[in-house]
């Protein structure tokens, strides 16, 4: 019970808290992160075929990446 | 009949897990989206080279990326591996060395709706002994303010493991993927990211044709039989990225990851980059990469006696062992002006160097009075990759 309340709280806390988030860098503030350089997966063949080297010599496996995104930049 | 025998057993050495793994590798690329924007037109045509370890695979892998309308992109991939080995596993089988290839599709759709895209995407992969074939979804969305991107994704894997020696062989294994991902903007200067994936697996894990070795009675020789794996396994894997613009155009980037599952095995991986644009077009990129982990719980160099335990194991994948990576590439801007109906173009060349020291599996080239006091096995690895990107 008290487990279930203490979630309920947090996930108040948190969907006011989104209401309410400013971006802290601005649109304007972003061209070093639209840069390519930046870009987590900028080769996703290349990316692609480095995880498969990785993954077929190793037991480890898995959160490779590759998401990309984030920056805003669109 | 001899020869022929052999090199079908050989050919599953690694083929096995080439195949098994096909499809995981390529939901990297059908899950990796950047939210609220499709991915540009592009084209990729890349020939990879891998040599170490007696195993040379090269061959082509060719992507298009192409958006239909504002809210559509399509995309494809073709991928071939092709094989020739002489591994320390096919040597101390008494096997022939070999030669295969394994051919692996894949496409895919993106649609976008606000911000949030979403995507499916399926892969076959395809070799004499071993089909997989892998369906995959996957939903991402930017949040406050385009700071903050939510990753999901969900895939379904369903393979079929055939043994050459024995064409009435088949057994299936499936395999499940859970994806979360998070990108988030810290500073104009700074990204993060956390991925979890969890995957599952059920059905026929091990390889038909590997064994484990293990003491004849007297302890002055060994004897082989065959592999047991559990028929399940589950893992998770937790990284966190980060990546940094520095004063100068120039980013450093750096990666961790945790890995355990239900065999026993936990890893570690750290990976540090450097990407410095040069005048002139020129690109310059550096990185190092340590992996460490333990073996399984059921992995033996050598067992103690036949029929040691329920489950056994002898394959170097499942051992434990260190490796290092170090890297380097170079890329350089092609039609900068464009031409035609392509925009801009990229030539690009990688060279990494992989020195893998194992710390529990056994040379067994080098023969010795006692079983078990065989040199420890070591070798390095060449992985070069050259390719072509154009944007249109």
């Amino acid at each position: 019970m008290c487990l279930r309340v203490c979630c309920l709280l947090l996930c108040a806390l948190s969907l006011t808290g989104c209401s309410s988030i400013e971006p802290w860098v601005k649109p304007y503030e972003r061209a070093h992160l639209a840069d390519p350089i930046m870009n987590f997966d900028r080769d996703p063949v290349s990316g692609a075929y480095i995880t498969h080297v990785y993954q077929a010599r190793e037991a480890a496996r898995g959160a490779e990446g590759g998401h990309g995104g984030g920056c805003g930049c669109n | 009949m001899a020869p022929k025998a052999d090199t079908g057993a050989a050919v599953a050495v690694t083929s096995q897990v080439a195949g098994r793994l096909a499809g995981v590798a390529l939901l990297c690329h059908s899950l990796g989206l950047q939210a609220g924007v499709l991915p540009d037109d592009r084209a990729d045509a890349l020939y990879h080279s891998y040599e170490g370890g007696g195993v040379e695979i090269t061959g082509p892998s060719l992507m298009v990326l192409k958006k239909v309308g504002q809210n559509v992109a399509f995309n494809g991939n073709y991928y071939v591996d092709s094989i020739s080995s002489a591994s320390i596993d096919v040597i101390t089988s008494g096997a022939s060395a070999y030669a295969e290839d394994r051919n692996e599709l894949s496409g895919g759709v993106d649609y976008m709706h606000g911000n949030s895209i979403m995507s499916l995407s399926y892969t076959n992969s395809s070799e004499d002994d071993y089909e997989a074939n892998t369906a995959s979804f996957g939903i991402s969305m930017d949040m406050f303010g385009n700071m903050t991107t939510v990753s999901m994704g969900y895939a379904r894997g369903w393979d079929t493991v055939m043994n050459n020696l024995d064409s009435a062989f088949a057994r299936d294994a499936d395999r499940q993927n859970y994806k979360l991902g998070l990108t988030q903007v810290i500073t104009k200067d700074m990204l993060l990211e956390l991925n979890y994936e969890g995957i599952t697996d059920e059905g026929f894990l091990n390889n038909p044709y590997r064994s484990v070795r293990y003491l004849d009675p007297g302890g002055n020789s060994y004897s082989y039989e065959a592999e047991i794996y559990p028929n399940t396994r589950t893992s998770s894997a937790l990284a966190v990225r980060s990546v940094y613009y520095l004063p100068y155009r120039a980013a450093v980037s750096g990666e961790y990851r945790f890995f355990t599952d239900t065999w026993g095995i936990d890893a570690h991986n750290v990976n540090i980059g450097y990407t410095h644009p040069l005048q002139g077009g020129w690109m310059l990129e550096g990185n190092y990469r340590y992996y460490t982990q333990n073996a399984a719980d059921f992995y033996s160099d050598l067992f103690p006696f036949q029929g040691a335990q329920n489950f056994m194991a002898r394959d170097k994948e499942l051992s434990m062992f260190t490796s290092h990576t170090f890297g380097v590439k170079l890329s350089y801007d092609i039609l900068k002006n464009g031409w035609r109906s392509i925009d801009k173009g990229t030539v690009n060349l990688a060279w990494d160097h992989i020195l893998f020291d194992y710390e529990n599996f056994r040379d067994l080239r080098v023969a010795t009075p006692v079983p078990g006091d065989e040199p420890l096995y070591s070798f390095s690895a060449d992985v070069v990759q050259l390719f072509v990107s154009v944007w249109f």
